[in-house]
């Protein structure tokens, strides 16, 4: 969708212009995952596959749902099934769509080093730009979420697009469109919160106090958020970081480091040639040659005398 | 090769060679690598083809460049040991920068400046190198965690602005000090030259009648 721009850039990898912004008059989406409505259908995984022409290697079963095991690059979105026993000894399986959180501050586009490979749209969205992506892996470093993947084919990296063609021109995700029951909603993220915190006081009525909403403030809240039942342990979801964060390691390297190995490039470069300015070439005179003859000669006297 | 008459040898011409192949590595290293490091830098990527093609090629160009630092490593490390000499030297470093190397105490083939880039060299390649393999995506993209990989490549690129530092300092030294291109270009010096900044070494050399590099060579001096 490089070249087709219907959106507008609020962020673009390695770019330190202001990218194109006028037509700004645009309102943040957001995809929001109800895990509690959730029955692991993998309608949404199929239908991530259709609509982005994905054909991922079907993996062995290793008695669990989860089939392919990871994400990788034909596989955008995952299914992931988590057994929990909680408190009162009940099994929960709790099952969640994993994939790009579309970050409101994206540790990928911060690590990554190719202009416009990585943009963020006005409405939120993160997207991937394959053909500006030199197939670094930075991105793999900087996000917090562990979901970029590098193809060895291609070597580009590959993430859920959030369907951003598809909302570009007005329609919903895929994986949305196709939810059978409904636990995959799309909106304006406040309609999403609004609608999210109606969910989670019905979920709170029916005993699962700890139900909340998954809009980590550490990456600046996130475009694609979820209603759980354990708010208070994300983890318990196959992972799910519970203070997901830009690693301070990524920050030092694309925040310090950068601006302070700069001046000191810049700063040996301009010392260099004020000393050439000042003291000038170093150079071997007259003096020189004549003294080393002198200790030559000297050394061959001493040399014919000896034998 | 042939050098002209009355000249030393600096440098034999195997290290001549493997030298500027290290150089030529070293440079291209460091452009492509800044073109990663900072966006004001990516053009740079252009010199190879493209974004891709430099990803691609930049590790290996690092391994080449181990391989052949290597050489120049086994060539060096015993002239560049540390001696009471080189502390000496250094001691006169503002003698050195404001070019009154006369008053300057005598050293032997290197001195204190060319072994400080020798061994910031020799410990910065190898950092470079083990990092660069913790990062190299293609290879090693899976071998590690990711966590590991943050770090590695925190380390690689603070690694790199380092030895950029160092090649600075070491390009400057040789643009400074007229007569040091044309020793690693064409091998040769003349003995004033030798007399003047490595006046040990030239001592040496001349106590066995050798024309260098080193004085233990066999040949006899021409005049
Ligand atoms: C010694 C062997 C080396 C290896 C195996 C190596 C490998 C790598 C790899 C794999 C990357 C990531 C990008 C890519 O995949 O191409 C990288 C980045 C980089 N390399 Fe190297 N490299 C080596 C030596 C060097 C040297 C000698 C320099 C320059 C002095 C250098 C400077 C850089 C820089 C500045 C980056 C970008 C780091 C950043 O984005 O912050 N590398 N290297
Ligand atoms: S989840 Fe990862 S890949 Fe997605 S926007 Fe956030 S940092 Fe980028
Ligand atoms: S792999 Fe591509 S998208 Fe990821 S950081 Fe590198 S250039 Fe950017």
């Amino acid at each position: 969708m490089a070249d087709l721009q219907s959106q507008d850039y609020i962020r673009r990898s390695a770019s330190n212009l202001t990218p194109p912004s006028v037509r700004h008059h645009e309102l943040e989406v957001a995809k929001l995952i109800d895990v509690s409505r959730c029955i692991g259908c993998k309608a949404c995984q199929s239908a991530c596959m259709e609509w982005n022409n994905l054909r991922p290697d079907m993996e062995e079963f290793q008695g669990a749902y989860e089939n392919p095991h990871d994400l990788n690059p034909g596989t955008w979105t995952l299914m992931r099934f988590a057994e929990y026993e909680d408190e009162q000894g009940n099994l929960e399986w709790l099952i969640r769509k994993d994939g790009c959180m579309h970050c409101e501050d994206p540790g990928c586009l911060k690590a990554c080093p190719a202009p416009g490979a990585i943009v963020q749209y006005a409405n939120g969205i993160v997207d991937f730009i394959s053909e500006n992506c030199i197939g670094c892996g930075y991105c793999v470093k900087g996000c917090p979420f562990n979901i970029p993947r590098i193809s060895a084919e291609d070597h580009k990296s590959y993430k859920c697009t959030l369907c951003s063609d598809r909302v570009g021109v007005g329609l919903e995700p895929a994986c949305v469109k196709t939810c059978p029951t409904g636990a995959i909603m799309f909106g304006s993220k406040d309609d999403m919160k609004d609608w999210a915190g109606e969910r989670i006081a019905e979920l709170k009525e029916r005993g699962f106090q700890n139900a909340g909403l998954y809009d980590p403030p550490e990456v600046g809240g996130t475009h694609v958020m979820y209603v759980l039942h354990h708010a208070d342990k994300p983890s318990l979801y196959s992972g799910l970081p519970d203070k997901p964060h830009i690693s301070a390691l990524v920050g030092a390297w694309k925040g310090f480091l950068k601006p302070v190995a700069l001046a000191g490039l810049a700063f040996a470069a301009i010392g260099a040639f004020v000393h050439s300015i000042v003291s000038g070439p170093n150079e071997t005179t007259e003096a020189d040659e004549a003294h080393a003859r002198a200790e030559m000669e000297k050394a061959k006297r001493d040399g014919s005398a000896k034998s | 090769m042939s050098y002209p008459k009355g000249t030393i040898v600096r440098n034999s011409t195997a290290t001549r060679l493997n030298h500027w192949i290290t150089g030529i590595c070293f440079v291209l290293l460091t452009l492509s690598g800044l073109a990663m490091f900072h966006p004001v830098f990516f053009w740079l990527s252009n010199l190879f083809g493209s974004g891709q093609w430099m990803r691609a090629v930049h590790p290996w160009l690092g391994v080449t460049l181990v391989v052949s630092f290597l050489g120049l490593f086994v060539q060096f490390w015993r002239d560049n040991l540390w001696n009471r000499d080189d502390t000496a030297w250094a001691k006169s470093l503002d003698k050195v920068l404001d070019n009154r190397e006369e008053e300057v105490p005598p050293v032997g083939r290197f001195n204190a400046g060319q072994k400080v880039v020798f061994w910031g060299m020799a410990l910065i390649i190898p950092v470079l190198f083990v990092t660069g393999i913790l990062i190299w995506e293609v290879y090693f993209g899976h071998a590690t965690a990711i966590e590991t990989q943050r770090v590695a490549l925190l380390i690689h690129s603070l690694a790199a602005i380092g030895a950029m530092l160092i090649w600075v300092a070491h390009v400057y030294a040789a643009i400074w000090v007229k007569g040091s291109m044309r020793a690693m270009l064409h091998g040769w010096v003349t003995p004033g030259w030798a007399f003047r900044h490595h006046r040990k070494w030239f001592q040496g050399l001349v106590a066995s009648g050798s024309p260098g590099p080193t004085p233990d060579s066999t040949a006899k001096f021409r005049d």
